[in-house]
């Protein structure tokens, strides 16, 4: 009993006494929330849904939003409520698998280019420019169009396409650390390059790059829910935002529902990512 | 000495408040400065140097508290409205940085820079502003002052910089200037034409200086009067020759014999044990009583402060040192 | 009794300078900062070498060739009579142990991520000084070495003061056993008391360890304390270099003799001794030829402008690099 409270009382100065300061901003407190219960919904979407989200219903299609249905349900009857809660599922994870290879290849090369510099960086720069000239959807598009739709290849196109912001951020971040003495430190001291980027120069200059991530992550579900819209990502009949979106189109006007509650969703997950971004900016940096 | 001071400074205290607390940047400094002397402000990083300063001009009362009194020729200014201030700042009192870098504006040519402000403290007309501002230039030792007029701030080295700064400052011939730390960022040997350039417009101007520095040569060299600062209090002041040569309080001693002059080459240096206590939790008695070998029963309970030992010297302490040799004896 | 333990022979180092789209229109060949031109000198066991200088004169530049920072574009080091800039000793971490380099800034050389214990142990395991069970308590006799509190092992640099951090530098570079230390203005950003405290540890640790310690300042007090022998470097070139108590009571080179005379004395009554320099450093963008100095100097004759003094040796003093030493020093 006493011991329980000795190290509840240790572990709470440091680490803790931060995230409290964070949680203290609404903004984070917010974004934590939604993602929070985003994720819950993502990892047992049976237990929040209150129907089967393919139970077809000829009898009730299109039933607009009721007590019975708060979401209404579309042209098979299906309650529109749980396959949005289903659709949870896929789309966080779509933020996750769309952004995290990203991610790992991005941070690995800018570190290595900012570290190495010279041709490697030439050469990195010449494909940085090359890429980002054209505006990212049309890239992605591109490349599903030559490896065909589906969710895999839709993740494999964005990576292609994803690692180069991350990679010229962590580029620049590292260079910035560069200018630290305690990298010119770690060289004096005879520490391998390995040691030096991965453990000295990489936990100093990758905060910066979370917070991209975390926005990356709404962009990510909202590029995911366009191809499945435009029938280039998730297939149907998968619960997915952005084909839910695509089922609903043709009923706008008579159901218009169907198309909105999906919408609400990807605002609502897009928020909570960039609100936790914004107070991880201060969770993360080095005190002092 | 006999004559009217033009800048006094009474009991003025700082205050910052941060997350809650209080912080005693600067406690009841006092000082009065006459036309052409040249005042000195020393202590360690956090003394408070830069914040009494700062409230003298009026600067740190936005985003901290300032009480007491800084009278400059007779007119209160703690207590100015924002726009009278204004008036003063610039055409009556300049004030010169540390970073020269930052201080001008990167983006605009040095004559412009020295423009504006004599035609914002000055009648001058246009003509007279140019050949004004050239004069200036000249007299801060910038060679080939009328072609350099046009060239940006990066086009000068730091110490010509510094030199641009203290022509903006001295252009409507002010009557006090406030330096902090002029020299700090410069080479020993531009610090000596800087503070030499200082000491001479002084003179020929009758201009007041209050120097900010943590060198203690730098003010043997150039001060008339010094006050030391310890935890944002004046621990000693008085005349430079005998602040430096007998000092009175031990901090001040402390602090003379840290500096490796007359020492036997490759001994121990004489260090002040510890380190200066927080503001946040300044001991109840002498600031300085957890490093001082002279405190005593009265030092960890009451605080001492500044009392007359000698004609125009003051020093705050329960146990001034003897004042001279012979006393100690 | 002497012993060399490192020569560097005929320094040079420039930095090319990146040149703007301006330059490269009016195909303007492109500059370069000559950093270093031409240094040559030599440590003994032992000893402390005081390095002096204005700001930009090459000090630090220096300081990070002998540690391998930086690449020189000529020019030669030799330590333990083996060329480190060399293939075989490129491959050999141990000139990475046996000499150590400590940073001006006590706020950037230490790793904010990772607590003082953590940044010591590292050095200790890499290099493999110690069994790994006895890592901790290595941990905590450099601490003590070095004066800071058992404590300190669990804090992150942010907990601590410059003074301290300086410390745990020191701590750092003492952890791996080494035989030279390449000081560069340590102590330069800290109070004059907390100066005295750092310059106390080192040269008492100097003294028990036998270390050979490169002292670079611009503090001129502070370098004549510490010192043996002191160089005085102007625009990348040892103008002056000889016995630290010779030099300062009596500089040859008209240079050294500006440089002490600018210090500030503690003296109020000393005032105005100074020997005004006209002008500033030129810049080490275009080194004015023949004698560096020349530019700046009260004795300057022709053959100072077209010919480079090489620095030689003078009757009772160290080594100079000016054409007119003796009869410069005839009148002092
Ligand atoms: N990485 C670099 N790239 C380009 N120029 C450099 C670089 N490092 C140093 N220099 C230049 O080399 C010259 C010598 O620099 P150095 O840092 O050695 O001066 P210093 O004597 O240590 O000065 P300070 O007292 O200001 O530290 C300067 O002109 C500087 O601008
Ligand atoms: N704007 C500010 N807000 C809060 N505290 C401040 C501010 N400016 C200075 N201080 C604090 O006031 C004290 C004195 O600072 P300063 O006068 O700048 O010291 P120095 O003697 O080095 O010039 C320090 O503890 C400093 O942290
Ligand atoms: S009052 Fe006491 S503690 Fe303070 S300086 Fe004087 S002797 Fe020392
Ligand atoms: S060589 Fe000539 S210019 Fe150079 S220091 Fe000697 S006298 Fe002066
Ligand atoms: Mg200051
Ligand atoms: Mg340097």
């Amino acid at each position: 009993m006493s011991d329980a409270v000795v190290t509840s009382a240790k572990s709470s100065d440091a680490p803790l006494s931060r995230l409290q300061l964070a949680l203290r901003k609404p903004g984070f407190l917010i974004g934590a929330v939604i993602i929070g219960f985003s994720t819950l919904l993502a990892l047992f979407p049976s237990f929040f849904a209150p129907y089967d989200p393919n139970f077809i219903d000829y009898l009730a299609v299109r039933q607009p939003p009721s007590w019975a249905h708060p979401f209404g349900t579309d042209m098979l009857g299906r309650d529109a409520l749980s396959r949005v809660i289903h659709a949870y599922t896929v789309n966080m994870q779509m933020a996750i698998l769309a952004t995290v290879f990203a991610l790992t290849i991005g941070v690995t090369i800018g570190a290595l280019v900012g570290y190495y510099r010279g041709v490697a960086d030439m050469i990195f720069g010449r494909v940085v420019d090359a890429i980002i000239t054209f505006p990212f959807l049309v890239l992605v598009i591109a490349v599903v169009a030559v490896l065909g739709p589906g969710l895999i290849k839709m993740y494999i196109a964005i990576t292609l396409v994803g690692w180069v912001y991350y990679a010229r951020l962590m580029r620049a971040e590292v260079i910035a650390q560069m200018g630290n003495d305690y990298a010119s430190a770690g060289i004096v001291m005879g520490y391998s390059d390995r040691r030096i980027i991965f453990r000295h120069l990489l936990p100093n200059a990758i905060t910066p790059v979370i917070v991209y991530w975390m926005t990356d992550m709404a962009l990510a579900i909202l590029l995911g829910s366009s191809l499945g819209y435009l029938g280039l990502g998730a297939q149907p009949p998968h619960a997915e935002w952005g084909v839910l979106i695509a089922e609903g189109r043709n009923f706008i006007t008579t159901a218009w529902w169907l198309s909105l509650m999906p919408g609400i969703a990807i605002v609502i997950t897009g928020l909570g990512f960039s609100l936790i971004g914004d107070g991880l900016a201060d969770l993360l940096r080095p005190r002092g | 000495m006999t004559d009217h001071p033009i800048l006094e400074v009474e009991n003025l205290c700082t205050t910052f408040s941060r997350g809650g607390t209080d912080l005693p940047a600067v406690r009841d400094v006092s000082f009065a400065l006459c036309k052409g002397q040249v005042q000195g402000l020393v202590g360690e990083s956090g003394s408070g140097k830069s914040v009494t300063l700062r409230s003298i001009l009026g600067l740190a009362r936005h985003y901290g508290e300032v009480r007491g009194s800084v009278r400059w020729q007779g007119q209160e200014l703690t207590t100015m409205s924002e726009r009278q201030l204004r008036k003063i700042r610039g055409r009556e009192i300049a004030m010169i940085f540390q970073e020269p870098m930052t201080s001008l504006n990167p983006l605009l040519t040095v004559g412009t820079q020295l423009t504006e402000t004599l035609k914002a403290h000055t009648d001058l007309g246009r003509r007279a502003r140019r050949d004004r501002a050239i004069e200036m230039l000249d007299h801060v030792g910038i060679p080939a002052a009328a072609s350099r007029l046009g060239e940006y701030p990066h086009q000068f080295s730091g110490g010509m910089r510094q030199r641009v700064m203290i022509a903006i400052a001295l252009a409507a011939s002010p009557k006090l200037l406030l330096a902090d730390e002029p020299t700090t960022a410069l080479d020993v040997t531009i610090q000596a034409q800087i503070l030499d350039l200082i000491l001479k417009l002084a003179d020929e101007m009758s201009m007041g200086v209050v120097l900010v520095t943590h060198d203690l040569g730098v003010v043997a060299q150039t001060c008339d009067t010094v006050s030391v600062m310890y935890a944002g209090r004046v621990v000693e002041q008085g005349d430079v020759r005998q602040v430096l040569q007998t000092p009175r309080h031990p901090y001040t001693e402390g602090l003379m014999r840290s500096v490796p002059q007359d020492v036997p080459p490759r001994t121990q240096l004489y260090s002040v044990p510890g380190t200066p206590p927080s503001l946040f939790s300044l001991p109840e008695g002498c600031a300085f009583a957890p490093r001082c070998q002279a405190a005593g029963p009265a030092c960890q309970t009451a605080r001492p402060t500044l009392q007359d030992i000698a004609p125009g010297r003051q020093t705050a302490c329960f146990h001034p040192l003897p004042a001279t040799q012979e006393d100690a004896a | 009794m002497t012993q060399t333990v490192m020569k560097i022979d005929d320094l040079h180092l420039s930095f090319p300078v990146s040149r703007s789209l301006l330059d490269v229109v009016q195909r303007r060949p492109g500059k370069s900062v000559n950093a270093l031109n031409g240094v040559s000198l030599e440590l003994q066991q032992g000893e402390t070498l005081g390095v002096v200088g204005e700001s930009g004169c090459g000090k630090s530049t220096l300081a990070r060739c002998i540690v391998r920072l930086y690449e020189p574009t000529s020019g030669q080091i030799h330590f333990d009579e083996q060329n480190i800039f060399g293939a075989a000793a490129r491959k050999d971490r141990s000139y990475n142990r046996r000499v150590q380099m400590m940073f001006q800034d006590p706020y950037s050389s230490l790793n904010p991520r990772m607590t003082t214990g953590d940044i010591l142990a590292e050095a200790l395991r890499v290099h493999q000084m110690r069994p790994e069970a006895e890592i901790a308590p290595r941990v905590a006799e450099l601490l003590d070495l070095v004066r800071l509190p058992q404590d300190a092992a669990e804090k992150l640099p942010h907990e601590f003061s410059g003074g301290q951090r300086q410390r745990i530098a020191i701590a750092r570079a003492l952890a791996v056993e080494p035989e030279v230390l390449i000081a560069d203005e340590l102590v330069s950003a800290l109070d004059v008391s907390v100066q005295a405290q750092v310059v106390n540890l080192l040269l008492e640790l100097q003294q028990r360890l036998h270390l050979t310690i490169l002292f670079v300042a611009h503090d001129l007090r502070l370098v004549r304390h510490v010192s043996n022998r002191v160089a005085v470097i102007y625009l990348g070139r040892i103008v002056e270099i000889g016995d630290s108590e010779t030099l300062f009571s009596a500089p040859s080179h008209p240079y050294s003799q500006a440089l002490l005379s600018a210090a500030p004395s503690l003296d109020p009554d000393d005032k105005g001794a100074a020997i005004q320099l006209e002008g500033e450093l030129p810049s080490p963008l275009n080194v004015p030829p023949g004698c560096p100095f020349h530019v700046r100097c009260r004795h300057v004759t022709a053959q100072c402008r077209t010919v480079i003094p090489a620095l030689r040796a003078l009757e009772g003093r160290g080594e100079v690099a000016c054409h007119h030493a003796e009869e410069i020093n005839q009148h002092a």
